[in-house]
């Protein structure tokens, strides 16, 4: 093998390396510059695919599907570090974490950037399955940072769950194997997505289908879809706020990436079941469950992290009606889905330390008391919410539109579980930004520009999209069928 | 010679099964973790047979691991945290035996059902091992679901993944199988340190996971 360096291994190696570089080092400053520094060089590589597609590797491949997903991963990655920066220098002053322990947060999130971007890059369903199991690893790690009883218990609960999902994830794969072996023989061709794509045709039809439903069952449970959501808000809740961010914003999106992955191949099986009505009931259930439950949060976090499983159910469901427009919508739904809520999760990371408690009722009139971070929140909660002019109100309307197309029934059902939602959250961001300031009124630490830059961006993209990534979206849209 | 292969694959996969039943009735720690360690050793054997009768010698390493790891040391270390923790003579009541096993013969039943009418242009060999696996990992799950206690749920998940490893060991030339097996004993690896380093039976008096249940009631 002579492939030289290129941006898809970097995509690896930055982090890996970053990984073991702050495991050793034993500053709070140097970690979180190194932290920072390495989420942007592998921003920068990932961009850089955008413009040098690098060749298949023996392990890696990098394609259209994948590249919007490092690209946005990478993108968030990189902000979410910044946002770590400031938030974790908080954590230390305020003694609820040790140096060992920021020692180690740091070297888990860059671990888990780097199985993210493994999980991504791998040309094998054996290696992505890996780099999932090891993403889960880290992130129950870092869920579990705290020690206090509540977050072991979300940990725990999590580590079970996402083990269960991700074994029956193994099952599936190894039943793909077992339908592609017959047709491309034995060894590591029947794990290549290359390879299983291009004689899909030829498979048994029966075999792929319970395939699907055992790699829907699994990773589906870590895309958070109902009814196999139970260590979803435990897990945003518990854990340090910058890994709500990235669990809600990339994880969750990974996840999804494997399904899509799984349901291109089904498609590409002319027997095989069509694995769209089953995303969309999954989906549509998911959005109307987390729409009922948004009612009865009382904790800032557990709420938004019912909204990331409502956004979830919508993005499948987009995905399983398929055609390019609810393909487009789909993809752009999950865009703007990862940048307004890990805008969000930045926003109530500062929230939640200057006000020094989760509890809604405790957390008034942020508007009064802190200007930026007050509209910041409103900003944002309008725009997860499906308000104009947000990218999410752009999305959230083509889906609709194209759900009226496909099946007007269904379209019904959407309708009513987003104004449920929505109400949820009006309701409740009323009362967190308006009305008379009460509780601690700390300044806000740390730099709020990660949240204004993704409202920017939501903002913008609601009001006008590039042509060019319209063009790429679309592409991106029809290869999904 | 292919008969003598066949069978011997198909007893040792079938005795695994009738493990996990075996397991399905044990109320108590201790023997729980003992039957566990058999399967394990079971699974050696299992895995064993399939590297020689598919002269595939890189299914030895994960057999080796599969006896290593959960035959010798993973139970030495539960029973040592069920003796540190001293649950080694409590009794467990989730769910009566009669009606638990009449499950678990159901989803054998299932996937016998299942497997063999999918996989019905597969190698013999191939479809009885997958159909055998794929009971093994439902009662994994049926003895996560119906226990309350932590170690047990985590001897469940370990029966579930030995299913899972039969499984990819069966499925002739698979590649990562070594790989996968490592991924997995790291996994549970964590899980077992997780009970132990976090000691959920002083934070929450007792490793009964109806506990955490009550204890998150608090919180919200």
């Amino acid at each position: 093998m002579t492939a030289g360096f290129d941006a898809a291994s970097a995509l690896l190696l930055l982090p890996a390396l970053a990984a073991a570089v702050l495991l050793a080092l034993p500053g709070y400053r140097a970690g979180a510059v190194v932290n920072t520094l390495a989420a942007f060089l592998s921003f920068l590589a990932a961009a850089s695919l955008l413009v040098a597609k690098p060749e298949d590797g023996a392990f890696l491949r990098v394609d259209d599907l994948n590249i919007v997903f490092l690209v946005l991963n990478s993108f968030v990655g990189c902000t979410t570090a910044l946002f770590s920066a400031g938030y974790i220098a908080h954590e230390l002053e305020a003694g609820r974490l040790t140096i060992g322990q920021m020692r180690f947060y740091h070297a888990m999130y860059q671990a888990l950037l780097f199985a993210m971007n493994l999980a991504l890059l791998a040309s094998s369903i054996g290696v992505m399955w890996v780099a999932i199991e090891m993403a889960t690893l880290t992130t129950v790690l870092m869920v579990g940072l705290y020690r206090t009883p509540a977050a072991i218990e979300a940990a725990w609960k999590y580590f079970i769950l996402g083990s269960v999902g991700i074994a029956l994830a193994l099952f599936g794969s190894i039943l793909v194997y077992m339908a592609a072996r017959p047709v491309v023989g034995e060894g590591p061709d029947g794990m290549a997505w290359a390879v299983l794509m291009a004689h899909a045709a030829a498979f048994d039809p029966a075999l792929l289908n319970l395939a699907f439903v055992f790699l829907l069952l699994g990773y589906g449970t870590k895309v958070g879809l109902v009814p196999l959501h139970a260590w979803l808000p435990d897990a945003h809740a518990e854990g340090p706020t910058p890994i709500s961010a990235v669990l809600s914003g990339l994880l969750l999106n990974v996840a999804l990436y494997a399904v899509l992955r799984f349901k291109l191949l089904l498609a590409a099986a002319p027997g095989a079941l069509a694995p769209g009505p089953l995303l969309m009931g999954l989906g549509l259930l998911s959005l109307l469950f987390a729409g009922g439950m948004l009612y009865r949060r009382r904790d800032i976090k557990r709420l938004f992290a019912f909204s990331s499983i409502e956004h979830m159910g919508l993005i499948a469901f987009a995905f399983g009606i398929g055609g390019p427009i609810a393909n487009f919508a789909g993809l752009l739904h999950m865009a703007m889905h990862s940048l307004t809520k890990s805008a969000i999760f930045f926003g109530v990371g500062h929230v939640v330390q200057v006000k020094g408690t989760q509890a809604l009722s405790e957390i008034r009139g942020l508007t009064a008391s802190h200007p930026v971070l007050g509209w910041g929140l409103v900003l944002g909660v309008a725009a997860i919410a499906g308000l104009p002019p947000s990218g999410v109100f752009m999305s959230e309307f083509l889906v609709v539109t194209s759900t009226v197309a496909h099946a007007p029934a269904l379209a019904a059902l959407l309708v009513a579980g987003l104004l449920l939602a929505f109400g949820a959250l009006m309701l409740r961001l009323h009362g967190l930004a308006f009305g008379a300031p009460t509780g601690r009124m700390a300044p806000v630490k740390g730099t709020q520009a990660p949240m204004l830059l993704h409202l920017a961006l939501v903002v913008g993209a609601g009001l006008y999209l590039p042509p060019p990534l319209v063009a790429w979206f679309q592409h991106i849209a029809r290869l999904l069928g | 010679m292919g008969s003598l292969v066949f069978d011997v694959a198909h007893l040792l996969a079938g005795g695994l099964v009738l493990l996990s039943l075996v397991m399905l009735y044990q109320d108590r720690l201790p023997a729980l973790i003992r039957m566990f360690a058999l399967q394990a050793v079971v699974l050696t054997l299992s895995v064993s047979w399939q590297a020689y009768a598919q002269g595939a010698p890189h299914l030895y390493v994960t057999a080796a691991i599969a006896l290593a790891f959960k035959a010798i040391i993973i139970p030495i270390a539960l029973q040592r945290i069920v003796v540190r923790l001293g649950l080694h003579r409590e009794v467990e009541t989730a769910l009566s035996i009669g009606p638990t096993m009449v499950a678990g013969i159901a989803l054998v039943a299932l996937s016998m059902v299942v497997m063999l009418r999918v996989t019905a242009e597969a190698d013999p060999l191939a479809r009885e091992d997958l159909a055998f696996a794929l009971s093994v990992v439902l009662l994994g799950l049926l003895m996560m679901v119906t226990r309350r206690n932590a170690v047990s749920q985590v001897v469940g998940f370990m029966s579930l993944e030995n299913g899972l490893i039969l499984a990819a060991a069966g499925a002739k030339g698979m590649p990562l199988v070594v790989e996968i097996s490592v991924a997995f004993s790291v996994l549970v690896a964590f899980i077992v340190i997780g009970i132990f380093l976090f000691r959920i039976r002083e934070r929450f008096d007792t490793v009964d996971s109806a506990a955490l249940d009550r204890f998150r009631e608090g919180q919200r």
